[in-house]
């Protein structure tokens, strides 16, 4: 139920973005969703992309700090309150996020929150409970 | 085992009446023949005869890196030139190089300090030296040479590079010894391996490697990898070349440094006063059998210890610990002294930091500052951010606790500091007073 998601060392330093998407282009890796966070100092770039072995070896080939970790997907009506609901499911059993972002469908008119757990078993146990849709990770490597 | 075991055994009494009768004589000669330490000797008030113990070394001035350029190339020579049989240079990456000239009793002492320095090792007559540090201007590749045929080795003059040919010729020559820069050796191990060698399959017992910093971490690594027995040579080719000092294999436990030819000692290389045995601090060397380019108190600007305790081997000679680092990189930041080896040692004691590191200093408002560098690698590497700022916190906190100065720990990209190869960037220092 969970899905592979990369995340990149980045450095503050201008060009440092285009020249990871153009190695991810070269490679003709699709990027399915990103997050940046960033620091003064530093930023980490997180990707959901269609092969995420092969992007993790394209960039640490190319000097990149690599790391691939699992993140939840889970599908929600593209309408107010529609977060809302889940993180209020969350907050009920005391489960905490450690980062989220989101993207909406293309077509299908959901919108697609992507999280990170401490506890993500449970997390995924309590939203299924709840009549969430977690998706599986093929359905949005192919999305 | 011993290469001239009379004078590498001398009680301490017999080897400084040695190194007092020896640098009388040098004294004359420098005072008679160079005109810089004639001048330097007058200023200070000092005549050759004026010497009465070893003590008394310390009454005369220092020589520097600097002295051997203002007196480029050959304003130092002792000798006349018709008498030097060879010029050797340091590389010079920090300005003009350092010339030395050697006389052909100085081409032999050094063979015989080399020949040493190869038993010392471990290795012995019948052994196949391969040689693999570079022949030129650079001391490294004939000083090994010149030491392992004196010893009754034969020599493989290989010179560095041209690595898959170095493989083959140890593989094909059955080579017992190898003599290289600590990483190349690893370089070359790893780069068999992918050849499908494994360098534990050679026939190598016993290296010598020097010319860079290394570690007791890096000394496990390469033993591990290549089968052998791992020491650390240490020299400069102001003073000779390699030899000036080696570790033996019985102790691995500091190096010898043939006190029959030189006398160290070791200084605060801010005040220039000489400290105790067991202090850390410059090494200074005063060489007192060489004919070609004699050097009185010349500062290395390594840094070290000395001890005189005995040793296992049985050598008298004193020891010096490995090289931690040069005083010419020596920080003063906010009145604190601190060598980049210090941080270094702080960093490589927290778990998975690489020693990959720089240390900027600014001075913002009148006040120093200190970046420091760390290279993020993935064992190091979290997707959240309070992980790594955690890690930035605590390089930060442990380096308040250890050293007593305030610093930023800032994380870069892997691969962006500069690869240690002997000379690496540690610090850049924007201060301008």
């Amino acid at each position: 139920m969970k899905v592979e998601q990369i995340s990149i060392f980045i450095e503050n330093k201008s060009g440092r973005l285009a020249e990871i998407t153009r190695i991810l282009g070269d490679e003709g890796i699709n990027i399915r969703a990103l997050s940046l966070a960033d620091t003064s100092d530093f930023g980490i770039l997180r990707l959901i992309v269609n092969d995420a072995g092969r992007a993790k070896a394209a960039l640490k080939e190319r000097g990149f700090t690599v790391n691939k970790t699992e993140v939840v997907a889970v599908e929600v009506p593209d309408c107010p309150g529609g977060l809302s609901s889940i993180l209020q499911t969350l907050d009920s059993q005391q489960i905490n996020v450690e980062y989220m972002y989101a993207f909406v469908e293309r077509c299908g008119g959901n919108a697609v929150i992507i999280f990170r757990f401490d506890e993500a078993d449970k997390a995924i146990s309590t939203l299924q409970a709840n009549n969430f849709n977690v998706l599986q990770g093929e359905r949005l490597y192919s999305m | 085992m011993y290469f001239n075991e009379e004078f590498e055994t001398l009680p301490r009494q017999a080897l400084e009446a040695i190194q007092l009768k020896r640098l009388r004589a040098v004294l004359e000669r420098v005072y008679n023949n160079v005109p810089f330490y004639r001048n330097s000797f007058d200023m200070a008030g000092f005549r050759p005869a004026d010497l009465k113990g070893l003590d008394d070394l310390q009454r005369l001035p220092f020589t520097t890196k600097q002295d051997m350029r203002d007196s480029y190339p050959y304003g130092l020579f002792a000798a006349p030139m018709d008498e030097i049989v060879r010029i050797h240079a340091s590389s010079g990456t920090t300005g003009k190089p350092t010339v030395v000239g050697y006389t052909g009793s100085d081409v032999n002492m050094w063979a015989e300090l080399m020949a040493r320095s190869f038993v010392s090792a471990g290795a012995h007559k019948g052994d196949i030296v391969h040689n693999a540090y570079g022949y030129g201007l650079f001391t490294g590749g004939l000083g090994a040479h010149y030491g392992a045929e004196r010893l009754g080795a034969s020599v493989i003059p290989m010179s560095g590079g041209n690595t898959k040919k170095q493989i083959m010729i140890m593989q094909d020559f059955g080579s017992t010894v190898l003599t290289c820069t600590p990483s190349y050796s690893l370089f070359m191990a790893e780069a068999a391996r992918e050849e499908g060698i494994d360098f534990r399959d050679l026939k190598l017992r016993v290296g010598i490697f020097g010319a860079e910093p290394w570690s007791e971490a890096m000394r496990a690594e390469i033993e591990a990898k290549l089968n052998l027995s791992a020491v650390d040579i240490y020299g400069l080719s102001e003073i000779m070349g390699p030899g000036v000092a080696i570790e033996c294999c019985e102790a691995k436990c500091g190096l010898h440094i043939w006190e029959d030819h030189f006398i160290p000692e070791i200084i605060d290389p801010v005040s220039g006063r000489r400290l105790a045995e067991g202090e850390r601090g410059e090494l200074v060397i005063t060489t007192i059998t060489k004919q070609g380019i004699p050097l009185i108190r010349y500062r290395t600007r390594d840094i070290t210890s000395i001890t005189y305790e005995p040793c296992i081997c049985g050598r008298t000679h004193a020891r010096i610990t490995r090289m931690s680092g040069r005083s010419d990189d020596m920080l003063i930041i906010r009145g604190v002294n601190i060598f980049p080896s210090q941080i270094e040692s702080v960093l490589v004691g927290i778990e998975g930091v690489e020693p990959h590191y720089l240390l900027i200093v600014e001075r913002t408002d009148n006040l120093d500052t200190l970046e420091i560098q760390v290279e993020v690698d993935e064992q190091l590497f979290s997707d959240e951010i309070k992980v790594l700022q955690k890690l930035s916190k605590r390089i930060e906190k442990e380096i308040k606790d250890i050293l007593g100065v305030t610093c930023s720990a800032k994380l870069v990209e892997p691969k962006t500091i500069q690869r240690s190869e002997g000379k690496a960037k540690r610090v850049i220092d924007n201060r301008k007073s």
